[in-house]
């Protein structure tokens, strides 16, 4: 049988789904089921002074009305950050209670107030607006950069500041600095963006009064963990007699990692009524309380010197943490952001200081990258203005100050196990055609157009993460992944896994790693995942992690179910378990042509029975069947880490900005699978390019979601990209059995910095994100204005 | 309430629905065709396209009422004696999908294209296809998939 690591199968999942056959949470209907509507507040900030559901309880069809005052009655506890950051002073972070219902006050538009049940949408609408909520409407705190100078939005919490986060040596980055023979510095807006996975979130709550069991139905990437917030933290109820399942998923991005009031209320009201309830975002409302993410606004400074050497780095970050603390909204920009600052250059000494500000807006969370992007965007933003400044080519001053040697102690935290990145440079240019660029740009100005080109080397930090390190820093539970493997006894196989696929193709690469290590076929191979009662307890899919520490764990239970295998072989073919080798689906007595096919082992193993004559397969002590469950923690991080160049085209008569080329050469470490790479760096790339080029949320003054829809909030379509071109480079991580790095998040990250310096390279001046028509063609403008002035 | 009468996918469909129904909300609450996907409510993503007489149009925007007496081809109807349609495997073929949700109205959506316009270009493809919003293929896959079935059909 060929092996099917590295090959572009196509994808199991995808006949389902081509066809209509998709099961998402909201094709999902229960008998006897009910329908809820949330009343949320229109206002930014307000204190609620009274909520009024008298004669919303006697329109028609309503079944129940719930609000905080009765989520407190009844006990039911509020949502939480997940990971505890100290700030530098050694005190705790500072977050409010994030009631899934909001009692006393209401801190973002469209913050949850009461739910409406009823028999059918249509009535639990109308009921929805008969709810009257009397407010005292207060001034809402909006921007990012002025949240410490406004007045404090939660009781406690002085200057909205969560936390201030400081990492790495301050004292000798100062002196570095002021040593440096120049020190660029930068100022910049990380955007916020709103992840809009095309399936609007849901959730469907069912109690069984008789087994007293509770299902909660939820468009989520991380169903265990999702049940044991709703068990330890808001109490609803018991782990063991709760089941989260999460069908097939929509799209996620980050945005449905975490358990939301919604999950929470329609849970806990199931449980109230004893009749199942069901919510089904529309766009709106997935627009305004869907975690958003990035919205940084940072100031950095990097020593250079004259020869191009980079000293030290300084940065200094405002995070927008929204009304409450999101499940990974604290190490978010902490974590998953300082450590990266540094990019992949030997930087030897740097310090970055994070302060996460409560804001009257959505909760921020976890965005495809998470505080990777970011980073990436602030020193590939900076390692360009420095080159440039210095008059020295892009490509060069990168390569001057790459990592070269590995293993890496980065100067903060990570210690870099692998990697080659003049090799993916040096591969993208050829790609790329980097030494034809002039004539290109001949070209376009021939055309009226102004031509430039933007680089962004990156690295992240994937395969998140080893427990002992994380839990070391604050995380509140540990990042193993878990697999159980199941041997069936007619030969086929069922992988279960903690991991949960919401577009990644998991059935199809997970079963090409288990079709290759156990030799089985790939149509005897299936996944199940995404429910909390049939496969052991996971940590869900997110910071891509699925493969490298998911796929790890799928690994190790493939060794033991073979490690079985061999003992069982070695019993039926009367020879020494040591000299039994494991190949291509066949246990093989060495140096002999006595085997067992796999199948055979395994139909053994659920027979052991004597017949007659026949002596039980299983050696002594062996206990029958075969399924055997892996838990695997990583020992570190992964770092992919790649090149990506961008090439711009920009009208300066209407401002439009459109991209040219797109070269993309990353190394993700071993790939499995080719195809569904490719779909993860197109997906990534052009999230990256809709946050460099389209996507803003803009809040006004009051709080209100300005692009609160598709049609305010532009999303990147069909037509605003070209064909984009994508190689690799490999060396495999030296962190996990597959080799594996991750590829999911890496066009996100990538890509904002390489569009950005390819704008400014092409325009000539400073732009911050997203570089939209309006803003790239006043640049243009008052370009042509100062010229006219100096000429 | 209004009756309406419709051709779904075949078959001959007679119900009585409150006059506000919408063919998504027909399609997916009571004839359980589950396969319309409604990803917006403002009629940009284009989840939840299907065939009316032909054509291709957002359900989620059109009443059942309205087009009674019509035939009704969704993502269901597409699927002949056990084969998928040409669009469909060049889906497969070219990984023209990730998480699946949008596939269908991007499916619905391409076959119109290529019946109305037999070799269509790539910049021809990308601008059809701007009525129908994918967050995670970048589109790129799609744009081939639709190239690669406009070939078989």
């Amino acid at each position: 049988m060929p092996s099917l690591v590295g090959s572009r199968v196509e994808r199991k999942e995808d006949k389902k789904f081509l066809t209509g056959k998709g099961r998402y949470t909201a094709d999902i209907n229960l008998v006897n089921q009910t329908y809820a509507f949330f009343v949320r507040s229109p206002h930014a900030r307000a204190k609620i002074k009274n909520v009024d559901t008298s004669k919303a309880s006697k329109a028609p069809g309503v079944v129940k009305i719930l609000t905080g005052k009765d989520l407190a009655d009844d006990k039911i506890g509020g949502l939480i950050a997940g990971w505890k950051i100290v700030s530098q002073d050694g005190k705790d972070m500072k977050v409010p209670p994030h009631p899934p219902l909001a009692s006393s006050t209401v801190n973002y538009v469209g913050d949850h107030v009461a739910v409406v049940i009823a028999e059918s949408l249509d009535e639990a609408k109308y009921a929805a607006s008969l709810v009257k909520v009397d407010y005292k409407i207060l001034k809402a705190v909006v921007g990012t950069a002025d949240a410490m100078k406004s007045e404090p939005i939660h009781e406690g919490i002085e200057k909205n500041l969560c936390f201030d986060f400081g990492l790495g040596d301050k004292a000798k980055t100062d002196e570095a600095l002021s040593k440096a023979d120049k020190v660029i510095k930068i100022d910049l807006n990380n955007n916020r963006l709103i992840p809009n996975a095309m399936e609007p979130r849901a959730s469907i709550g069912d109690y069984n009064p008789s087994s007293e069991e509770l299902t909660l139905y939820t468009a989520n990437q991380n169903p265990h963990l999702t049940r044991l917030v709703l068990s330890a933290f808001c109490a609803i109820q018991p782990e063991h007699k709760f089941r989260v399942v999460a069908p097939d998923v929509g799209g996620g991005f980050g945005s449905k990692i975490y358990p939301y009031a919604e999950d929470a209320v329609v849970a806990w009201a199931a449980k109230k009524i004893e009749r199942p309830v069901k919510w089904v975002a529309e766009r709106s409302e997935s627009f305004l309380s869907d975690c958003h993410g990035r919205d940084h606004v940072t100031h950095a400074e990097l020593g250079v010197q004259n020869d191009g050497t980079i000293t030290a780095l300084k940065v200094e970050t405002i995070a927008n943490l929204g009304g409450y603390a999101s499940l990974f909204a604290t190490v978010t920009p902490t974590y998953l952001y300082a450590p990266l600052i540094l990019g992949l250059y030997n930087i030897p000494v740097a310090f970055c200081n994070v302060k996460a500000v409560f804001t009257n807006t959505a909760p921020v969370d976890a965005y495809r990258g998470a505080g990777r992007p970011e980073a990436t965007y602030m020193i590939e933003r900076l390692v360009d203005k420095a080159a440039r400044e210095m008059g020295i080519d892009q490509a060069e001053f990168r390569s001057k100050n790459f990592i070269s040697k590995f293993p890496h102690q980065q100067c903060l935290v990570h210690n870099i196990d692998s990697g080659d990145y003049s090799a993916h440079l040096k591969k993208a240019l050829e790609v790329a055609d980097y030494k034809n660029f002039n004539e290109r740009k001949k070209q376009s100005e021939a055309k009226g157009k102004l031509r430039g080109i933007g680089f962004s080397t990156y690295i992240e930090a994937c395969g998140i993460a080893p427990s002992a390190v994380v839990m070391s820093i604050g995380a509140g539970v540990g990042l193993w992944e878990s697999a159980e493997v199941r041997f069936n006894a007619t030969g086929n196989v069922s992988v279960f896994t903690g991991a949960h696929s919401h577009g990644q193709g998991h059935a199809t690469t997970f079963a090409q790693i288990v079709s290759d290590k156990l030799g089985v076929p790939l149509e005897n191979i299936d996944l199940i995942h995404g429910d909390t009662d049939k496969g052991p307890f996971g940590m869900g899919t997110y910071g891509s992690r699925s493969l490298a520490v998911g796929g790890s764990a799928i690994v190790k239970a493939c060794d033991k179910i073979i490690d079985k295998g061999k003992k069982v072989a070695a019993h039926m073919l009367e020879a020494n378990p040591d000299d039994v080798e494991f190949k291509e689906g066949e246990f093989v007595v060495k140096g002999s042509n006595k085997k067992k096919t796999i199948g055979e082992i395994a139909f053994a193993c659920y027979l052991p029975g004597q017949y007659g004559e026949i002596k039980s397969p299983l050696p002594e002590g062996v206990e029958p069947g075969l399924k055997e469950t892996a838990f695997y923690d990583p020992v570190n991080f992964s770092f992919p880490a790649g090149s990506h160049i961008c090439e711009v085209e920009v009208d300066q008569t209407t401002g439009e900005t459109s991209i040219a080329a797109y070269t993309a050469v990353d190394d993700f470490g071993t790939v499995i699978n080719p195809m569904i790479v490719e779909g993860q760096v197109h997906g990534g790339v052009a999230q990256g390019i809709g946050q460099a080029l389209y996507e803003n949320a803009f809040y006004d003054k009051s709080g209100q979601l300005i692009t609160g829809s598709f049609m305010d909030y532009a999303m990147p379509k069909a037509d605003n990209f070209p064909e984009i071109k994508i190689d690799y480079t490999c060396t495999p991580a030296t962190s996990n059995p597959l080799g594996s790095k991750g590829c999911g998040e890496a066009g996100a990250i990538a890509a904002p910095p390489a569009v950005m310096n390819a704008v400014i390279d092409a325009i000539g001046t400073d732009i911050s994100m997203p570089a939209t028509a309006e803003k790239v063609w006043e640049a243009c403008n008052k370009n042509k204005k100062s010229n006219a002035k100096a000429a | 309430m209004k009756k309406i009468s419709l051709e779904v996918n075949g078959k001959n469909i007679e119900k009585e629905v409150p006059d506000h129904t919408t063919l998504s909300d027909l399609l997916r609450d009571t004839l359980n065709l589950t396969g319309t996907h409604v990803g917006c409510d403002t009629s940009q993503c284009g989840a939840c396209v299907v065939h009316v007489d032909g054509k291709s149009i957002k359900s989620c925007t059109a009443l059942a009422a309205d087009i009674s007496g019509s035939k009704v081809t969704t993502i269901e109807g597409l699927v002949k004696n056990g084969k998928m349609h040409p669009m469909q495997e060049a889906f497969k073929k070219l990984h023209g999908l990730q998480c699946g949700f949008c596939t269908p109205g991007m499916v619905m959506s391409a076959i119109d294209l290529i019946k109305t316009q037999k070799n269509p270009s790539e910049s021809e493809i990308r601008k059809w296809l701007e009525g129908n919003i994918c967050r995670c293929t970048g589109y790129q896959n799609i744009v081939a998939a639709v190239k690669e079935a406009s070939t078989k059909m």
